[in-house]
């Protein structure tokens, strides 16, 4: 079984101004012109590349780390590599006030836990807290309290992530 | 009650079916086109080891962009997705079928209320018969070859009222970019939808296509039409099988509705940069062009040849323009041959593209603009840079046939009586 509940540093993805950063679209993520990096472990560099104040993010990510994005997070494109890139920094979890459709199947199809939380930019929480995420039950603690409730992470979900990602997963149906 | 999606999923999953949750559900029908089929492929060999498909009669490769290959990497693709194909014993749908989606509509391997998903932005295609057919990434599809199954979120339901009666040439394309131009580019976003109203009723199945061709841009996940008399037929003659349609229900519950009147129509034209921005003809009446291309999943029907025909016969291509033609299917392609309508194209100076399929509106296919060309197509997308560096106005196909005989953008009104 792998932990239903994470602990890690969080990052709040903000936008220069300090606010909630919408509608962060694939490009920014991870730009096209590093589409041909197939090795994942060449990805994690590129990680935010293009998103304004974020750029230096590779370098200050540490493995168990937690994103906070805002609404609308990884529309645009379906590569797997904006996802891969968060992966590859050992990234743990993704929690998102929404995210785009593809995007969003992309993070579950590769057993990455992705919460979402409408309104968490709202809690007060703040980039470099160190968070505890029950997935089962969606809530978010800090020094033992709990600050935050997301949704849980539906059954689907959770089969996938415990499975290791979609194709591990499939292994298991036959 | 339910939606036409909740009814779907409620028959095609154990788990429960309301809008936000997230279920399994079966799939009855799994494809992979040219582009995107080797990847599949790919994923399949690393992952397992053997047995890759959950059902080799479910399965199915429609090769329909590179048609047949234009560059080697495209044929070296095909090769790899003929030979998966040949080992498996998956069906396939060879550089001569057309277009994947169109085909599958044809050959009775979908009906109202089937499963379906494919390497394909336009899969929600399906819609146009009450199918569920909804595009996806190429792992997602591996993962269906090898399972049967896939994941999805059930979406919210808008319900959209179409009325009013509209005569010719306003057409299906027209009533679909009023549809267009009210809900926006992403007044869809995420969501399902089910049509409503005696404009809809009225639509032949080859309306209902170019109608469901559309829901991507809106940002939808799938627009249901309900299935009539017409398309009824049309499915038992195509599997063979007795069809009861499907129906939302009376008391659904819809996230929002819209109304739309299309009462006495006018033809309508998208110009730049997106196929959102629908404007009357007539207000950019006199545009010069340089190209036209009739064809895709949006327009590649039998009733779109015929009304271009309509429009062309007697008539000559203006000097200076270049008008391409492609039909969407090898079964459409043949008829426009069986019935006369190729003559007529000839006569009228028509470049008629030897192969159906997705036509000009791939890239790697013919029929590519150049820097500062205009051109009206009857594709679903205008966004730059999609059909070459030119500008893409998108009309109807008797729009695009009048103005290819003009020389500028024009309605058929003009052209002929
Ligand atoms: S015609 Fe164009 S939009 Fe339609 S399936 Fe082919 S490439 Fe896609």
């Amino acid at each position: 079984m792998r932990p239903t509940k994470l602990k890690g540093r969080m990052w709040l993805i903000t936008d220069p101004e300090g606010n909630r950063f919408d509608d962060i679209d694939t490009d920014m993520i991870f730009h096209n012109k590093w589409l041909y990096i197939t090795d994942i472990n060449e990805m994690g560099e590129y990680a935010f590349g293009n998103t304004p104040g974020w750029e230096d993010f590779p370098g200050k990510a540490k493995e168990g780390d937690i994103l906070v994005v805002g609404r609308n997070f990884g529309a645009g494109s379906s590569r797997q590599q904006a996802v891969d890139c968060f992966r590859a920094l050992g990234i743990q979890a993704i929690i998102g006030e929404s995210f785009g459709a593809i995007y969003k199947r992309n993070v579950i199809n590769s057993g990455m836990p992705l919460i979402e939380a409408p309104d968490i930019f709202e809690s007060g929480m703040k980039s470099g807290d160190l968070v505890e995420i029950d997935l089962e039950n969606g809530e978010v603690k800090k020094d033992g309290e709990v600050v935050f409730r997301a949704r849980p992470m539906s059954k689907v979900q959770m089969d996938i992530y415990q499975a290791g990602d979609l194709f591990e997963y499939g292994k298991m149906l036959k | 009650m339910s939606t036409i999606v909740e009814k779907i999923f409620a028959e095609h999953s154990k788990d429960r079916v309301e809008p936000g949750e997230i279920v399994w559900i079966d799939l009855d029908v799994r494809t992979a086109r040219d582009f995107g089929g080797p990847n599949v492929v790919k994923h399949l060999m690393e992952h397992y080891e053997g047995d890759y498909l959950e059902d080799p009669e479910k399965t199915y490769f429609t090769f329909d962009l590179s048609v047949p290959a234009k560059t080697i990497k495209y044929a070296i693709n095909q090769q790899v997705c003929r030979r998966f194909a040949k080992e498996t014993g998956m069906g396939i749908f060879d550089v001569d079928a057309g277009i994947g989606t169109h085909v599958l509509l044809e050959k009775g391997i979908v009906r109202p209320g089937s499963t379906a998903v494919g390497t394909d932005s336009h899969y929600n295609i399906l819609g146009a018969i009450g199918a569920f057919g909804q595009g996806m990434g190429d792992k997602d599809i591996a993962f269906a070859f090898k399972t049967g199954k896939t994941w999805f979120e059930v979406p919210e339901s808008m319900k959209i009222t179409v009325e009013g009666k509209y005569d010719w040439p306003a057409s299906a394309r027209d009533l679909t970019f009023a549809v267009m131009k009210e809900i926006g580019s992403s007044g869809m976003l995420g969501k399902a939808a089910d049509y409503y109203g005696d404009a809809i009723d009225n639509l032949s199945l080859d309306g209902r296509i170019t109608l469901a061709s559309q829901t991507t841009e809106m940002g939808g996940i799938i627009a249901f039409i309900p299935p009539n008399k017409e398309v009824l037929s049309f499915v038992e003659e195509r599997t063979g099988q007795p069809q009861k349609g499907i129906y939302p229900d009376k008391d659904a519950t819809y996230s929002e509705e819209v109304h739309i009147d299309v009462e006495g129509l006018e033809p309508l034209v998208a110009a730049p940069p997106k196929p959102t921005n629908v404007k009357p003809v007539s207000e950019l009446e006199g545009m010069e062009i340089d190209s036209v291309f009739i064809g895709s999943c949006t327009n590649g029907r039998y009733e779109d040849m015929l009304a271009a025909a309509r429009v062309l016969k007697g008539n000559k291509v203006k000097e200076g323009v270049n008008l391409r033609i492609t039909p969407s299917t090898k079964e459409v392609w043949a008829r426009v041959i069986k019935e006369g309508l190729i003559d007529i194209f000839l006569k009228a100076g028509a470049v008629v593209l030897t192969n159906p399929g997705c036509g000009g509106c791939a890239e790697g296919m013919p029929g590519l603009v150049g820097k500062d060309e205009v051109e009206l197509s009857t594709t679903n997308r205008n966004y730059p840079g999609k059909q070459g560096p030119g500008k893409i106005y998108l009309v109807s196909p008797a729009t695009a046939a009048a103005s290819a005989v003009k020389g500028y953008l024009t309605s058929a009104k003009e052209v002929m009586q």
